[in-house]
Parts: structure tokens; C-alpha cells; sequence
């Protein structure tokens, strides 16, 4: 992993938080949709809001694809789970929210998955597909051996 | 009935998102390193390259139905019950699928990674 690979990853991880909070916040604003207004949800995307926060989930998306395109789902997802812990020290240091101590153990438990998840290999090797796989082999060949 | 619809959208998000995150990390996977892509033959061969993989265009509708159903969910009842509930599921689901689909090597520390980010999450929203 380089340096360059981190900052994707943190790109991954903040995009989503800040994109999330936008569009909870102007889903907010839009209240009910029922199942007997359907259209309504597509109207949802005229709120500044909720595009907003489309618009960083655009972001989040691109660095989340350039991620996925080197390393495996099952590092990517846990390796940018940090976003949630954002997410919960936003709403404590900009939304004036209480964090309680649950909410700082439910930190603590995902500070140790990413910790967990981010020591191991980011990809795993496939030696019988290793022909269709050569230029991902190749690129991660270094890192795949710790 | 409020309830049903709720756990049944929070279900809707959690399937749509475990099965377009599989297709999408398939098609990038066949693509290879973006990185590289681009430095060698420019942004658009790497738009071109992601466009052109059938997972990619199936993962997207999948996503989207995942987004909309993550929208419907959160109209009936709070983010703070939705987002923790439907995310913490998704990691599960997605370690098993990625087993399964992807052939990915999920070994103990990625099991127990997936786990305690699915509890961390829940105990967030408590």
C-alpha cells in the first residue's frame, strides 16, 4: 500500500460521512414519501441539500471504484469504516450532540476492526486465474506478501 | 405496518447493496489498477475500460435500487435506527458474499474486522 492508496481510502471515507449528513439533513427537510406518491421521491433531488450530498457521493464513489479496483471488498469496506466514527464526532463538535459512552465503545469496537482489517494483505492472490489476473497481480505483488 | 415497511426496506437496502458491491468489485477487478490505467493510457481509457464491463452497468442498477429503497427506509423512520441497521447487515452479508462470489481469501482478521465495525456500528445508533 502507498501513500497514494491511503489517501484514496481516506477519500472513500470522508466523502460518505459529509455526503451522508447532507442528504439526512434535506431528507429531513422533504419529511414522509408514501408508497402512493411514488414520483415524489425523484422530486426529493430539487432539495440543495440532498444534492449536495449527491454530489459528494459522486466522490465517495469514484475513489470508492479506484479502490476497489486494487484492493478486495472485504479490505476496502472495514478499512474505510472510520466514516461512521466521523459521523459520530460531527455530530458531537458541530451538531452539539451528547456522545455517550455506548457511542464511544461503538468507536472503540470500529477503531480496532480498521485496525484489524488494515494490518493483514489488501488483496487476495488467485494463482489459478493468475493469467486473466495479471496486471492486478502484478501491481499488488509486493504488498500481497505480508 | 410502519414497522414491517421499515425492516422490509432496511432488508431491500441491505440485498441490493451486498449484490451491487459484489458486481462492482468484480468489474474493477477486471479492469485493473485505475492507477495505472490512466497514467499509461489517459482518463478516458479508464472510463471506457469501467463502462464497458457489464457488472459495472448491473452493480450501478443495483445500487441505485439500494439508494432509493436507503430513501424510502429513511422517510419512515429515523436515520439513527436505518443507516445502523442496514450498514452493520451490510458488512456481514458482504464478507459472506465476497466469499462466495469473489473467491476473496476472508481469513479471521478480515472476519473479525467485518464483526466489530457490524457491533461498533450498532452500538453507535444505541
Amino acid at each position: 500500500m502507498t501513500f497514494r492508496k491511503y489517501l484514496v481510502l481516506a477519500g472513500v471515507t470522508l466523502f460518505a460521512a459529509i455526503g451522508d449528513t447532507f442528504l439526512s439533513r434535506g431528507m429531513k427537510q422533504v419529511g414522509n414519501i408514501s408508497l402512493h406518491s411514488l414520483p415524489d421521491i425523484f422530486l426529493t433531488i430539487l432539495n440543495p441539500w440532498v444534492a449536495l450530498g449527491i454530489f459528494f457521493l459522486l466522490g465517495f464513489f469514484a475513489s470508492y471504484m479506484t479502490a476497489l479496483s486494487w484492493a478486495d471488498l472485504t479490505y476496502v469496506l472495514p478499512a474505510t469504516s472510520l466514516g461512521y466514527v466521523l459521523l459520530a464526532l460531527i455530530a458531537k463538535f458541530f451538531l452539539h450532540e451528547q456522545v455517550t459512552t455506548t457511542r464511544w465503545l461503538g468507536i472503540a469496537l470500529i477503531s480496532a476492526g480498521v485496525g484489524f482489517v488494515t494490518q493483514g494483505p489488501a488483496l487476495t492472490r488467485h494463482p489459478s486465474h493468475h493469467d486473466q489476473q495479471e496486471s492486478v497481480s502484478e501491481a499488488v505483488g509486493t504488498r500481497t506478501q505480508s | 405496518m410502519k414497522h414491517a415497511y421499515t425492516w422490509g426496506a432496511i432488508m431491500a437496502v441491505v440485498l441490493a447493496s451486498t449484490t451491487g458491491d459484489v458486481l462492482l468489485s468484480r468489474a474493477m477487478k477486471k479492469v485493473g489498477d485505475v492507477g495505472q490505467v490512466w497514467r499509461s493510457s489517459g482518463l478516458m481509457a479508464v472510463v471506457g475500460r469501467i463502462l464497458r464491463r457489464p457488472s459495472f452497468v448491473l452493480g450501478i442498477v443495483m445500487m441505485a435500487v439500494a439508494f432509493f429503497s436507503l430513501l424510502f427506509a429513511l422517510s419512515w423512520a429515523d436515520v439513527s435506527l436505518v443507516a445502523p441497521a442496514s450498514a452493520s447487515l451490510t458488512f456481514i452479508a458482504n464478507a459472506i458474499a465476497a466469499k462466495i462470489f469473489l473467491h476473496e481469501r476472508v481469513d479471521h482478521r478480515r472476519w473479525i474486522a467485518a464483526l466489530l465495525v457490524a457491533g461498533g456500528v450498532v452500538l453507535l445508533a444505541a
